[in-house]
């Protein structure tokens, strides 16, 4: 489905990518981008939906090329890392923007009602709280039938209620077959919802496989030690 | 792209900051037209305020909406839209609310006053469209900034200096140069320098308008003979016209290469 092939990306001197191969095809998966702070997950992220353009390699969705095009994101739902709307438009007027810009069914109703969001409907987005922002988000990104779905750290901002609500959209889209890419920094999240673990380390893929073999690999039952011991094996010896 | 334009307007009209601009022009031309008699004067006072004041709103506000709205602009990137759909979107709102804060503001007190009947009302339409040029251009050199710098206060600096050239110091090298060049004959280099700055250009159509440009001396008297005629004029907006799509080419330009 998604084909990411030699991937290279530098911001001025910085290399954050530096040849990416990864291929996303297994339906009906929860991928998870682990990686420290300026590792690339987000410049990856992006780079597949088209909002930073590599400067070497390619990326294939269905088999076409996504190099100047746009009609692709249709089959894709993205959720940003930080949610920030117009500041004079409703929740309700937003939810109509987004759909009428980018038409097809959606189940925006349900989700509303999932995340009690209906009191706020008619609120200033200019007036709501972080959280309250985050499950707006959330339901932008749940609301349309896409056979992809990007997350970039889903869970910031989240109380524990609409964490157990994001759990439950993430199992039911798995079990429809979708494609889920995630990026997030609590491990928790990985080891109860992942399928499989892409390590990114300087730009490159340094792990990629499943919570099992993560762990029998490096000898650990959980995967934040695990991690832990893939960046250690990585750092020069300390004097 | 019209669809992004008309949500941008909607949310901008609804903004403070929109709200402020067209108050104070409803108050500054209420209180003109009720302080003088003389239209004329009226639209000369105005033309004053509009050349400074437009340029300055336009290239703060513009920096201002763009860093603003940054992370929705992303949300809206990864939806199957064009990138120039969206950016020239937002661009057209962006102007149009503040156009529109100029329009209902300075027209509305000329409207009760009755003189939309009176042979002062050409006057005033070429007040409004210079006004609305202005914003066009310089809202859209303060996007095409804001877009080229990541970095807020960069963006902020740039766009204040940008007027500033443009407001002020533009004049005082024009005028140095004039003195230093004077045993020259200087026609034909002040009209150049004149089409080059978009504020400059703005206020000479209106003052021809008018036809007080024999308060400008010699210069405006060649002025007068030249940019007075049909063709001059045409000129004089076409430089304008030129100066409108300029941003908008290098808006584009940038869009279709930068990383978000």
């Amino acid at each position: 489905m998604i084909d990411i092939q030699n991937l290279h990306k530098s911001y001025g001197k910085l290399a954050v990518l530096r040849g990416i191969d990864l291929n996303l095809s297994q339906t009906g998966q929860i991928s998870a981008i682990l990686g420290p702070n300026g590792s690339g997950k987000t410049t990856l992220i992006k780079s597949i939906l088209g909002l930073v353009i590599p400067d070497q390699g390619d990326i294939r969705m269905d088999g076409q090329t996504i190099k100047g095009q746009w009609a692709y994101r249709h089959h894709i739902s993205y959720l940003p890392q930080i949610a920030r709307f117009p500041e004079n438009l409703t929740v309700t007027e937003l939810l109509a923007m987004i759909k009428d810009l980018r038409s097809g069914p959606t189940d925006d109703d349900a989700l509303i009602q999932l995340f009690g969001l209906g009191p706020h409907l008619q609120k200033r987005l200019g007036d709501l709280s972080g959280g309250t922002k985050q499950k707006v988000n959330l339901v932008i990104a749940f609301m349309y039938d896409s056979p992809v779905i990007i997350l970039d750290e889903p869970t910031s901002g989240l109380d524990p209620v609409a964490m157990i609500h994001l759990r439950e959209l993430l199992q039911r889209a798995r079990q429809q077959g979708k494609i889920i890419l995630l990026s997030t920094h609590i491990m928790s999240f990985v080891d109860e919802m992942a399928d499989e673990v892409v390590f990114l380390l300087e730009g490159a893929i340094r792990f990629r496989g499943t919570l099992v073999q993560l762990k029998t690999q490096y000898q650990e039952d959980n995967v934040e030690r695990a991690i832990a011991n893939i960046l250690q094996g990585e750092s020069p010896i300390l004097a | 792209m019209l669809k992004i334009m008309r949500y941008t307007l909607s949310d901008l009209l609804r903004s403070r900051w929109v709200v402020i601009y067209l108050s104070f022009f409803l108050l500054l031309t209420l209180s003109l037209l009720s302080l003088s008699g003389d239209v004329s004067q009226v639209v000369i006072s105005l033309m004053n305020i509009i050349l400074i004041l437009c340029p300055l709103v336009a290239v703060m506000f513009g920096v201002m909406f763009f860093y603003n709205s940054r992370e929705f602009t992303e949300l809206l990137l990864a939806q199957p839209l064009r990138r120039t759909d969206i950016f020239f979107g937002q661009y057209l709102g962006l102007a149009l609310s503040l156009s529109a804060s100029l329009v209902i503001g300075v027209g509305l007190p000329f409207l009760i006053y009755g003189l939309f009947a009176s042979a002062e009302v050409w006057n005033f339409m070429v007040l409004i469209v210079i006004g609305v040029a202005l914003t066009f251009i310089f809202s859209g050199l303060a996007f095409y900034l804001a877009l080229c710098n990541d970095n807020r206060i960069r963006g902020f600096g740039l766009a204040i200096l940008l007027w500033l050239f443009f407001a002020i110091i533009y004049d005082g090298i024009f005028l140095l140069s004039l003195i230093v060049l004077r045993d020259y004959p200087l026609e034909h280099y002040a009209m150049a320098m004149t089409i080059l700055n978009p504020i400059d250009l703005a206020r000479i159509l209106i003052l021809l308008k008018l036809d007080i440009s024999a308060l400008m001396g010699y210069t405006g008297a060649v002025f007068h003979k030249f940019l007075g005629s049909l063709a001059g004029s045409i000129l004089a907006f076409l430089a304008l016209a030129l100066w409108v799509v300029l941003p908008v080419w290098r808006i584009r330009w940038r869009a279709l290469r930068k990383d978000f």
